[in-house]
């Protein structure tokens, strides 16, 4: 026990945590600020034209065309990739500041995930031990880990209007940890455990974080596919708008790529003057991506996880699999999964049904992680002999 | 036609299994020629049904909701003591629930009938598919479709050379992709005519090319890997639940152990096939057993000392020395040994009245959640030495308290402050009269029966708190020393010989599972158009690519349509590079 790494673990954690308050603020008032969803509004009222503006960024903007730099353009808050677009679309109307404050909040969540990542391995270096030895320990690596998932999302996607849903469960969840679940550093020791168990620990906490990011992002999609269908049923009289087309978006944007510009923009003629709160949103399309790829990155590895701690209570119960209530949770959640993968295969299961079965997992791994960790006791209350 | 519908003309072999129509089972469209073969009709469409995606997909769900009461209500496997203390708690419902599986639901008839119809579909899944994919390796990439522009990926581009050697170059770079080439008649667009990509085309100028290729191929290959990993560890879990068999034992350090029969343990949970009569024999002689703890009284290691003998070993004098640990099983051929817990055996001398002396120790239960081990049991004298007839069931003694391995006085009151035995100390009750036990009722070694005392059979003698080497005595002069202690081991025999498979399988699955989310499936069409052709034109001139337009005869409009079979996510960037292929010469595409 080393009692300097211990303490600087805990003002770490504290400063993480104020770290990642400031930065949901941030990510709330850009997201107040916000005119429009991910459309430029300059797009509004002009369909036609905004197709040819569309189609001539995409060529200036090397290698962004297509459905891509519609998707780009529909994303993307600026930063260099947007330098062709934005010559082609004239000057947006958000506010330069609320832009700032964005890129505040993306920086401050940085500086929140460094002091998160410091806490975490001053706690190692405390206890000797891997940090992931109780719940609090086990919360702090699961949002250390959210958030580095959500920066990698953003850097890909741009999507930055999602920060503030995931920064609200990152603080909720650090809170609870620095509170309710804190305990002081203590060593447990290692000989009672098997490397297995560390490996199945580890892994079933990176998997569950960036399957909080999936969920997260499904949950938005079902919300902003609720935001573009009152919308589309408003915009009546249009001839080019197919609620269907617009609601219904499996990686639509990118299907529809010639149309999805008009059909918005003459969604967004509608509603110029008072964006619905939902429709902020990343696209549909956007946090489908979102929701799929980090489910797909993450389910291998949760199914490795749940096979490691299957070595591990052969190693240490004499049998891989009992059916003690955390292995059944586990295997709940992978059902639920599995089922996502394949409603996404499933003639009209796609979008929003495959969607609402990624939140159902969603709500499950937050179940496994507290609900059955604090409160439903099996084996895995168990710590060794005594 | 629409996007969807490209995707089904288009790509048969690509599309899920239900993704093809599929005529649901009307009585019309049978033709009504008897019983027998309307049955098998309707045979044939209840197999459709149950092995579409959607019924897998249900079933999937149902598997999952069905496996809620599991984790959330006591289960009679794990901790049968809370089971039936919910039931106590909730006479309404809570028998209901029983009668209905719900406190054993891993091996409930509804939990097997979800589970053996999600693998019936799924075998009447994968069968067809494994054939169909068979086949397809051997078939050419399907031809391109006449509308590119109704893709999810599609792009256009107008680039220097001819059809020829545009395609020349799209060719190379699509390096292990299976492409067709293939002339179109420029006039009615989509009528074509194939030819082997290796043969040249010597067509007009005016000549379409269109290009089809397709990759991927390998995830089919995961994708089915990964299903049939998971019948497979379904197999060998059902083999394992079969044969296998678990049993539990506590032995005193210094004792041997000889697994023969199941009547040779405690407890023992048989296979359901396993009757006790093939058990390969075994022995293990407890050693030595030791536990370390920190200074604050962690534990942070059990050790013991073993000798066993297995296979033809048994019954001979022939013995290997091992250690057993906790996460550290003994593992013999076949049969697994764990140390799963250990505690303490006070002893006792007891001095009779008459002159004689007896050793009596018993194994002492540790307090559930008490870290420094204070363990609670009881030892029972049922035939005391000078006692005949019905004396015998007023002169029975128990020895009834707690051992505590470091003991220490509150008061009159023992408590342990350390796990480890380094002061051990009992605090006993000493009861005479009778324990109650010929009515063939089942007692917990570990504790008197009370009824006996509430019924005023069985009447407290003394209480005292003895450090080794104490005694207290009884009005008749029975005295009652503490002589010491032992420790003991419970130890747990597994046999599963399937749980090797069952992990083969489980790194097969996820194999498989990798490599089918990693690859995609995807397919890209090109379509050439030379310019002057009418239609390319045309399409070249709405299309925004820049350069000059210069020596149209030699320039080329290409169309590319890019469909990923699975998931549109993900094929994006790819399909970006795909697109550049004809305007740039020499760059390959691998990826
Ligand atoms: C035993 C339960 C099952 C589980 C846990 C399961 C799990 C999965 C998972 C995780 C995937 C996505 C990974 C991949 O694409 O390879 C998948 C895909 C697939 N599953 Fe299953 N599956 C099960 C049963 C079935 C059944 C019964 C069928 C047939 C009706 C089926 C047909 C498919 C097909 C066709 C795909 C590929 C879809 C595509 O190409 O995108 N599965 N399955």
């Amino acid at each position: 026990m080393n009692e300097t790494w211990a303490q600087i673990s805990d003002l770490a954690f504290e400063a993480a945590l104020a770290g990642y308050m400031v930065a949901l603020v941030c990510y709330a008032v850009e997201f107040a600020s916000r005119r429009g969803g991910d459309v430029p509004a300059d797009l509004v009222g002009a369909p036609v034209a905004s197709t040819a503006a569309v189609s001539v960024a995409g060529s200036a903007a090397a290698g962004s065309w297509s459905g891509r730099s519609v998707t780009s353009t529909l994303t993307r808050t600026g930063g260099p990739a947007d330098a062709g677009t934005i010559g082609a679309l004239p000057a947006r109307r958000r506010t330069p500041w609320g832009d700032r404050i964005g890129r505040a909040a993306v920086v401050l969540t940085a500086v929140g995930l460094s002091a998160n990542l410091l806490s975490i391995l001053a706690r190692g270096l405390a206890t000797s031990r891997l940090p992931l030895a109780n719940m609090y320990e086990f919360t702090s690596v699961i949002c250390a880990a959210a958030v580095l998932c959500w920066l990698i999302v953003l850097t890909r996607t741009g999507a930055r209007t999602m920060g503030l849903f995931v920064m609200l469960s990152v603080v909720i969840l650090m809170f609870v940890a620095g509170t309710v679940l804190y305990v002081p550093a203590a060593p447990v020791v290692p000989a009672l455990n098997s490397y297995w168990k560390w490996i199945h620990v580890t892994t079933i906490a990176l998997s569950s974080s960036v399957l909080l990011v999936s969920g997260a992002a499904s949950l938005l999609y079902v919300l902003r596919g609720n935001a573009d269908r009152k919308s589309a049923a408003r915009v009546t009289g249009s001839q080019r708008v197919n609620p269907d087309r617009v609601t219904s978006q499996t990686a639509a944007a990118e299907a529809a790529a010639g149309t999805a510009p008009a059909v918005i923009g003459a969604t967004m003629t509608a509603q110029a003057s008072r964006t619905p709160l939902m429709m902020k949103l990343p696209s549909t399309a956007t946090l489908d991506r979102i929701a799929y790829r980090t489910a797909i990155v993450a389910f291998p590895v949760y199914t490795f996880a749940v096979i490691a701690g299957a070595m591990w209570a052969e190693v240490a119960w004499g049998r891989y699999w009992g059916w003690d209530p955390k292995e059944t949770c586990a295997f709940i959640t992978w059902v639920i999964y599995a089922a996502y993968l394949h409603a996404r295969s499933t003639a009209g299961w796609r979008g929003r049904r495959a969607a609402w079965i990624s939140v159902v997992g969603f709500v499950s791994v937050l179940f496994n992680l507290f609900f059955v960790n604090m409160v439903v006791s099996g084996l895995h209350s168990y710590a060794g002999l005594n | 036609m629409t996007v969807r519908d490209i995707t089904h003309a288009g790509s048969g072999p690509l599309d899920a299994p239900d993704a093809t129509p599929r005529v649901a089972g009307s009585a019309g469209d049978v033709p009504r020629q008897g019983g027998p073969r309307r049955l098998l009709a309707a045979g044939r469409n209840a197999w459709r049904q149950l092995t579409s995606m959607r019924t897998a997909l249900i079933l999937l769900f149902l598997l999952a909701l069905a496996s809620l009461p599991g984790a959330l209500l006591p289960q009679w496997s794990l901790n049968s003591s809370k089971t039936a203390q919910y039931i106590a708690d909730h006479p309404t419902i809570g028998p209901w629930l029983d009668r209905f599986g719900f406190f054993e639901v891993f091996a409930s008839p509804w939990y097997a009938a979800i589970y053996l119809l999600l693998f019936l579909s799924l075998i009447g899944c994968l069968l067809p598919r494994t054939i169909e994919f068979v086949g397809q390796l051997r078939m050419a990439p399907v031809a391109t479709p006449r509308n590119l522009g109704r893709l999810p990926h599609h792009h256009r581009v107008e680039v220097a050379g001819s059809p020829e050697q545009v395609a020349d170059r799209i060719t190379a770079g699509l390096r292990r992709w299976r492409i067709v080439r293939r002339t179109e008649d420029p006039a009615p667009p989509g009528r074509l005519r194939q030819e082997p990509s290796a043969t040249r085309v010597q067509s007009t100028p005016a000549a379409v090319v269109a290009i089809s290729a397709e990759k991927g191929y390998v995830r089919e290959i995961g994708n089915l890997v990964f299903h049939l990993s998971l019948l497979g560890l379904l197999v060998a879990i059902a083999v394992g639940k079969m044969v296998g068999y678990e049993g539990s034992i506590i032995v005193n350090v210094g004792s041997q152990f000889c697994s023969t029969s199941p009547a040779s343990y405690d407890n023992f949970r048989p296979g359901l096939l396993v009757d006790g009569t093939e058990m390969s024999p075994f022995c293990v002689d407890v050693q030595s057993f030791k536990a370390s703890y920190t200074e604050a009284g962690q534990a942070s290691g059990f050790v013991t000392g073993v000798r066993s003998q297995s296979g033809p070993d048994a019954g001979t004098d022939r013995w290997q020395t091992g250690e057993l640990q906790v996460n550290d099983p003994l593992r013999m051929e076949g049969e697994r040994l764990y140390l799963l817990g250990h505690g303490f055996t006070p002893q006792f001398r007891i001095t009779y009245p008459d002159g004689t002396t007896r050793d009596y120790s018993q194994p002492f239960a540790p307090a559930a959640n008490d870290p420094n081990f204070t363990s609670e049991g009881a030892i029972k004298v049922l035939d005391p030495p000078g006692a005949t007839g019905d004396e015998i069931r007023k002169q029975q003694l128990a020895i009834v308290g707690i051992f505590a391995p470091t003991a220490v006085l509150d008061g009159k009151i023992m408590r342990s402050n350390f796990p480890s035995p380094d002061n051990p100390g009992v605090a006993v009750d000493v009861y005479r009269g009778d324990l109650g036990m010929e009515g063939g009722r089942a007692q917990s070694v570990f504790s008197i029966d009370t009824a006996q005392v509430d019924n005023g059979l069985l009447t407290k003698q003394a209480r005292a708190n003895l450090m080794v080497g104490e005694s207290v005595t009884l009005d008749d002069g029975t005295r009652i020393t503490f002589t010491g202690f032992n420790e003991w081991v419970s130890l747990q025999t597994s046999f599963d010989p399937a749980q090797v498979w069952a992990l083969v399988f489980a790194v097969t699955m996820l194999i498989g599972l990798m490599v089918s989310l990693v690859c995609k499936r995807r397919r890209v069409w090109f379509r050439l158009r030379p310019v002057d052709s009418p239609a390319g034109a045309f399409a070249g001139s709405l299309s925004g690519a820049p350069g000059p337009r210069t020596g149209a005869a030699n320039r080329t409009v290409v169309e590319v349509g890019g469909l990923a079979r699975t998931d549109q996510a993900g094929y994006g960037e790819e399909f970006e590079t795909l697109a550049r292929l004809p305007e740039q010469s020499g760059m390959a595409v691998t990826r």
